[in-house]
């Protein structure tokens, strides 16, 4: 991956003792990721250009000494824009061989540190999500006119659009320091990517670098969260091996933890709400909780819990003596604990509180005997062939006195103006049913179980395409029918006994 | 226990009851506790280690010592017990046998040990070691670690006198009491084998269901089955013999209702006696023989029939059926402990087990406690959750037409209710039935629909139980494989896999199979390849094969295809089980759009029903392991978003690269090494763009798919590994013949390993067919599944083309210092895995032939999908 910079100070020639790079010779300096290389293609008191190729070596990287696990990597790491695409592995070389011109000390020319130069950057290849705008949004604020051009896919195939990469140039008046500490922040922040090969200490020092300037950065939200939504994301291996088996993105399967802002229309659904006092999903818990609460449960079982965003609701209610979370994803679980501090909460307190991995489609011993289960935003998770299995395993195996379902009402979807028509709420929704749906379903399985069931409204009552969300509440009848399902064997007649 | 109401547990029969006897030979039921009682220092030790194994004995001293470091701290007894109820449970439940060894002089101390026995159901054996008290004072005396207060020995042996009349009455079904140190010296233990125990027994059998008195059915079906009936002085058949050994096994309520329980006795106690037959009794057995014996019973339920039938017959005969009955044995375990027959069925925990609540449960099956809307008692469905390795064969309920149900099979399809009488050949696993000549007894609830006659019975009807339980699954888990034995799953791959499964993949009813990794060829040694088909012949040389087959490695992804009968022009609602699939190897669906996946599958399933294929398979199903193109229609985003960015990035970086380089040479600074570099770097990201182009070409709905059917997996009770490849590839002709617009033949060709000539060939066709991009070959034994020197041999191996790799290995993997660094790759985790997954697939195929239950086919395939979460290097 290649950088230029360039002044038409002059002389030009004093970049050399701005950079403490000799222009008379090319210099190699070994990085972590590999090595950096420091030429200049041109020098002359006009014009002077230093170049930074840094030259990484993927498979030494993959293959290095990273320990018995060094076979647990994903195909993505062997087959990875890292070589060629600026990035952070570029931030992280730039700040080791331009460390003094960083911090803004030249002996040589001590007047030049504080002036602002006429600088150019070029970068032919820059990872840069959020495309030519994004770049726009980052480096403008600092100063500098950009102009950069997006990079096509593969030409072969037009209707495959732009790829995430830009060919950079940026031109300003600027410190040279600041324009090294600017692409040193811009980099990964731009890339918005998993940072292979980049040690999140590395990440650190770079979001401390911005310390003094991004405080004013009218992105500066923006930029932060970038930074923290890719640390650590390196460890977990597993899900993503069986996506590639597939031939699938290696994070294709991995979203049980994914933020919202990977939803189609979560983050727009609930955010359709803001103007309202309580958000839906705090409305979709407090209406899961007067419903527990009308029960009498004290033992409740949150089937489908993902990250434990309901965890807290129920802790704080003193009469449930005993909860349990379960999900399918063991990240989701792990989230959970980190998120509840399952580790520091008081013995009686975590006495209180069980998480389990589960899959609803299976039975499971372990969830029998609660008084009241959970299903808040879970069936509509399942392929519509599953759900009989999380009927069964639900309403006949664990049979709870009480089981709670709420899922979205598609009805309501009109209401959100940013969810294009048709689509659903969230991209992992296998289906949205509108009332008329959930109501023959819910008699169905009310029917075919033995639970009385009642439907209610969450989320204002829309007049003509009702609540966001709906929701049902499942009780089991006291004298037990025997309604055999399809799939139960009649106990047939016995004439003896 | 056993209620004394009930004929006595299988043990004794014609014991009528246990009583202290003195013999120096002690006799133990194989599966049994055996509790030693005797007061401290009466050799209950020395006893032990002379008589049983180390690991069969559990003392109370050494549990002491486990939980206190001081075997004689008397504060630890009750912790130390602790310890060893739970060892002794844990083994009891595993169904070994287990000796206590403490002094247990105790009634209560025993009865804790009697109710742990009943709670396993095996038999509690007391064996008593009494000694003079003077001597076990001197012996403990003799022991330096134990301090031992005189008067304590000498209550044990009063609470010990105390105690050993009533030994029998606290519920010890055998007690052996032996006196003075002569007689336990010379003592010496022979085990009894259990009387349900016939591991040893494998068949074949016919097992027959209820026959409730009907005789004439009951002959026909024996004919039907291919038995000849002998009959005696008065021509009534006493004897039925098969001309190849085979043996009925009747699964009790033989009377009652029907015409004629008298011929029907008459046959099966002869055919018993004759030893052409095993019988296991039912719950009107039981309540003849106590009827029989005058005991009070409630003469209904067509016991009355059977009563007034017996009346007409001599008192000898009477008395033949009542010892008959009483002697039938509870259960049966058979053909190495593969099948169980019981009259009621039996679960798991209680087969080969002995006691009432054995006895009760295979007579009369468990009750929930609840009445149904007839007054009967509702059955807990112990089938449905049954885990069991062996097969089950039980009636007692009729049924109108007999389902497997997780491994077990009811045979009672309701005769004298004017159903049918039914047989299982086994091991076949062939239904035969016969119709009722008439309706002799109406039920008391219905069993067939409102006027249906009984159903033709063919094959057992599959239940689909949909029941799948986290166990199955989840935990570390281990499948028991025909070809590679015991195959272990992780605990973190498996819960790796549930989420993929649960969240991502096809219903399990769908899923019958996922394709194993396959491993490449050794690498090369050519200084240019990483692959060559030099080594792959090379392997099947070394493991003993002449033949391969190489097939041509499309450019596209693997998909296995359910294909269906009913999806020609199936409605699309069909339930789940009735519906074909086309999955990746992960299970997921391979396409999104379910109106695509109805196209291809309704284009699949005219081409095989235009071939022939399901008449000559005489299948409604095949399920076809193939390769599904283009590339791109699966993987397009991968492609887009990996490897077309990689080629972008490198396509606009490197030539920058180059150019800036080339005017720092042009100011003469010495940058000329790197600039070689980079140039051929250049080149190689050229090189790259070029490979991952050629497997992609857009599509439109089916427009520009194909399908390269390249092996039949299975078809309706067939699996095909065992066919050459030549076979399963003229199927695919015939399929390509059938459609040639969707499905693409597999190009191959057939080569003589010891042949240099016919290597060569091949090698020539592979190089030519990877110089033009192509992805390679994979090298198969031309026989299929072949067994070699240390297991199965590698079903395939995959040697891909030099171009094609830099996909998978990166642009530049060729440059010389990069190859020599990739050579070193480690095939053997690989190759391992390879075989395992290719294992269990198997199995997985096997079990589908056999119509085993649901679980039993997704623990499999759950398991490859485990397997594959294992970390190896992903570019093998």
């Amino acid at each position: 991956m290649l950088l230029t910079l360039s002044t038409t100070h002059r002389p030009a020639t004093d970049l050399g003792f701005l950079l403490h790079k000799n222009p008379a010779r090319a210099q190699s300096t070994s990085v972590s990721t590999g090595v950096a290389h420091v030429f200049y293609p041109e020098a002359d008191d006009d014009r002077c250009t230093a170049a930074l190729l840094l030259e990484v070596d993927p498979i030494g990287l993959v293959r290095g000494s990273k320990g018995p696990s060094s076979e647990a990597f994903s195909l993505g790491q062997y087959v990875n824009d890292r070589p060629y695409a600026a990035s952070s592995m570029l931030a992280v070389a730039l700040g080791k061989v331009f460390a003094s011109a960083r911090r803004g000390v030249s002996k040589e020319r001590p007047e030049l540190v504080d002036s602002a130069l006429p600088l150019e950057i070029h970068l032919p290849a820059m990872a840069c999500r959020g495309g030519v705008e994004m770049a726009e949004r980052f480096f403008a604020p600092l100063g500098w006119q950009v102009h950069a051009a997006v990079i096509p896919l593969d030409e072969t195939f037009p209707d495959w659009g732009s790829s995430r990469y830009v060919d950079l140039r940026l031109t300003g008046d600027q410190r040279v320091a600041d324009a090294v500490n600017h692409l040193y922040v811009g980099l990964p922040v731009l890339d918005d990517a998993k940072h292979y090969w980049v040690s999140n200490d590395e990440i650190d020092k770079l979001l401390r670098a911005g310390a003094g300037w991004l405080a004013d950065h009218p992105d500066r939200d923006l930029i932060t969260r970038r930074y923290l939504a890719h640390k650590g994301s390196l460890s977990r291996q597993a899900i993503p091996r069986l996506a590639e088996v597939d031939d699938a993105e290696p994070d294709a399967l991995d979203d049980a933890t994914a933020p919202s802002a990977t939803a189609v229309g979560h983050d727009g659904a609930d955010a359709a709400e803001a103007d309202r006092p309580v958000p839906l999903a705090v409305q979709r818990h407090g209406a899961v909780l007067a419903a527990l609460r009308s029960c009498g449960a004290r033992r409740v079982i949150d089937l489908g819990c993902g990250s434990g965003a309901l965890m807290p609701t129920l802790l704080s209610e003193p009469a449930f003596s005993e909860i349990v979370g379960v999900d399918v994803s063991h990240r989701a679980l792990e989230e959970a604990a980190r998120r509840l501090r399952l580790d520091c909460m008081p013995e009686r307190q975590r006495s209180r509180l069980t998480l389990l991995q589960g899959a609803l489609t299976y039975t499971d011993s372990r969830m029998a005997g609660y008084d009241a289960a959970v299903l808040m935003e879970v069936i509509e998770h399942l392929d519509p062939d599953r759900l009989p299995a999380l009927e069964h395993a639900v309403f006949a195996a664990a049979a709870p006195a009480t089981v709670i379902v709420t899922t979205p009402n598609v009805e309501h979807n009109v209401r959100y103006e940013h969810l294009p028509a048709g689509s659903m709420r969230h991209r992992d929704h296998r289906f949205e049913w509108t009332r008329g749906q959930f109501a023959d379903w819910t008699d169905r399985v009310a029917e075919r179980h033995g639970y009385d069931v009642r439907l209610l409204a969450v989320g204002s009552d829309d007049t003509e395409v009702g609540p966001p969300t709906q929701m049902a509440v499942f009780t089991r009848r006291p004298q037990q029918q025997t309604v055999p399902a399809d799939t139960s064997p009649r106990p047939a007649a016995e004439g003896a006994a | 226990m056993t209620g004394a109401d009930h004929a006595p547990e299988a043990d004794a029969p014609e014991d009528s009851g246990p009583q202290p006897v003195r013999p120096a030979e002690i006799s133990i039921p194989d599966l049994s506790l055996v509790v030693l009682i005797g007061i401290s220092g009466a050799g209950k030790s020395t006893f032990a280690r002379a008589h049983f194994r180390a690991t069969q004995v559990l003392s109370s001293d050494f549990c002491r010592g486990l939980v206190a470091d001081d075997e004689n701290d008397q504060a630890a007894t009750p912790a130390a017990f602790d310890v060893l109820n739970y060892i002794a449970a844990t083994r009891l439940r595993a169904g070994r046998l287990t000796v206590v060894d403490a002094t247990n002089v105790k009634r209560e101390d025993r009865a804790k040990l009697v109710q742990l026995a009943r709670d396993h159901d095996v038999l509690p054996v007391a064996v008593v070691l009494e000694v003079p008290e003077a001597l076990a004072v001197q012996r403990n005396a003799n022991r330096p670690d134990r301090d031992m207060a005189p008067g304590v020995i000498h209550r044990q042996r009063a609470d010990l006198r105390r105690g050993l009349r009533g030994l029998s009455r606290e519920g010890f079904r055998k007690v052996h009491v032996l006196s003075g140190t002569d007689q336990i010296a010379a003592a010496s233990i022979t085990y009894e084998k259990q009387y349900n125990d016939r591991r040893e027994d494998i068949g074949p059998f016919d097992v027959i269901g209820d026959v409730h008195g009907c005789s004439a059915e009951l002959e026909q079906l024996l004919v039907e089955l291919g038995y000849q009936l002998w009959p005696d002085e008065a021509g009534r058949p006493d004897d039925a013999v098969h001309p190849q050994g085979r043996r009925a096994v009747f699964v009790g309520d033989l009377v009652d209702r029907g015409p004629d329980s008298p011929g029907v006795l008459r046959l099966v106690m002869g055919m018993v006696a004759a030893g052409h037959a095993l019988c296991v009794p039912g719950n009107h057995e039981n309540k003849l023989v106590r009827a029989l014996r005058g005991r009070n019973v409630t003469i209904s339920h067509g016991l009355e029939t059977t009563l007034a039938q017996l009346q007409t017959e001599d008192e000898s005969f009477r008395k033949q059926v009542e010892e008959f009955c009483y002697g039938l044995v509870s259960h049966y375990v058979l053909d190495g402990g593969n099948l169980v027959v019981a009259h009621a069925g039996l679960k798991e925990s209680l087969q080969g087990r002995s006691s009432g609540r054995v006895r009760d449960f295979a007579l009369y099956g468990e009750s929930t406690g609840e009445t149904d809307e007839f007054g009967l008692p509702v059955r807990y469905p112990w089938a449905k959750e049954y885990r069991g390795r062996a097969t089950v064969l039980y009636g007692h309920t009729p049924v109108p037409e007999p389902e497997w149900i997780n491994n077990t099979l009811c045979l009672d399809t309701g005769c004298v209710f004017g159903g049918r009488l039914t047989a299982l050949r086994y091991p076949e696993r062939e239904l035969v039935s016969v119709p009722a000549a008439r309706t002799y007894y109406e039920p008391a609830r219905p069993f067939l629909p409102q006027g249906e006659a009984a159903p033709e019975l063919d094959v057992p009807a599959r239940r689909d139980p949909e029941l799948l339980d986290i166990d199955d699954v989840l935990g570390k888990r281990v499948v028991e494989t025909r070809f590679a034995g015991r195959v272990t799953v992780r605990e973190e791959n498996a819960a790796a896999a549930i989420e993929v499964m649960s969240r991502f993949a096809l219903a399990p009813q769908q899923l019958l199979y996922l394709p194993p990794t396959m491993s490449p060829s050794a690498t090369s040694q050519l200084p240019d390849l990483l692959e060559h088909p030099a080594e792959a012949f090379g392997y099947y040389r070394s493991e003993g094969i002449a033949q391969v087959v190489c097939q041509e490695k499309h450019m596209g992804s693997r998909a296995v295809a359910l294909v269906r009968r009913s999806d020609i022009d199936g409605a699309p609602e069909r339930p789940v089980s009735d519906r074909g699939a086309l999955h990746t190897r992960t299970g997921r669906a391979f396409f999104a759009d379910a109106g695509l996946t109805t196209a291809i599958l309704r284009q699949l399933a005219s081409a095989v029903e235009k071939a022939g294929l399901f008449d000559e398979l005489r299948s409604d199903w095949v399920l076809l392991d193939a390769e599904l193109l283009p590339w791109s229609a699966k993987a397009g985003d991968l492609i887009r978003n990996q490897y077309a960015a990689v080629g972008a990035a490198a396509r606009a970086a490197v030539p920058a690269a180059v150019n800036t380089l080339e005017q720092a040479a042009g100011r003469g600074l010495d940058v000329g090494d790197l600039l070689t570099v980079q140039r051929e770097r250049a080149a190689d990201a050229v090189a790259f763009t070029e490979a991952y182009r050629r497997y992609c070409w857009p599509t439109e709905g089916l427009e520009g798919v194909a399908v390269a059917p390249f092996q039949l997996l299975a078809a309706a009770g067939a699996t095909f590994h065992d066919r050459e490849h030549a076979w399963h590839l003229s199927l695919v002709d015939r399929l390509v013949s059938a459609d040639p617009q969707l499905i693409r033949r597999t190009e191959h060709r057939f080569v003589d390993v010891t042949d240099p000539v016919s290597e060569a060939a091949a090698t020539e066709w592979w190089t030519s067919m990877t110089a033009g991009g192509g992805e390679g070959m994979v090298v198969k034994p031309s026989g299929n599944l072949t067994k070699g020197r240390r297991g199965l041999v590698q079903p395939g191996l995959k040697v891909r083309g030099r171009e094609y790799l830099r996909i998978i290995y990166g642009p530049d993997y060729t440059r010389p210092a990069n190859l020599e660094r990739l050579r070193q790759r480690n095939l053997g985790r690989k190759r391992g895995l390879a075989q395992r997954e290719y294992a269990l697939g198997l199995e997985a195929l096997e079990r589908v032939a056999r119509g085993e239950p649901l679980w039993r086919v997704h623990e499999c395939v759950f398991a490859v999908l485990a397997l594959e979460s294992e970390p190896v290097d992903p570019r093998l």
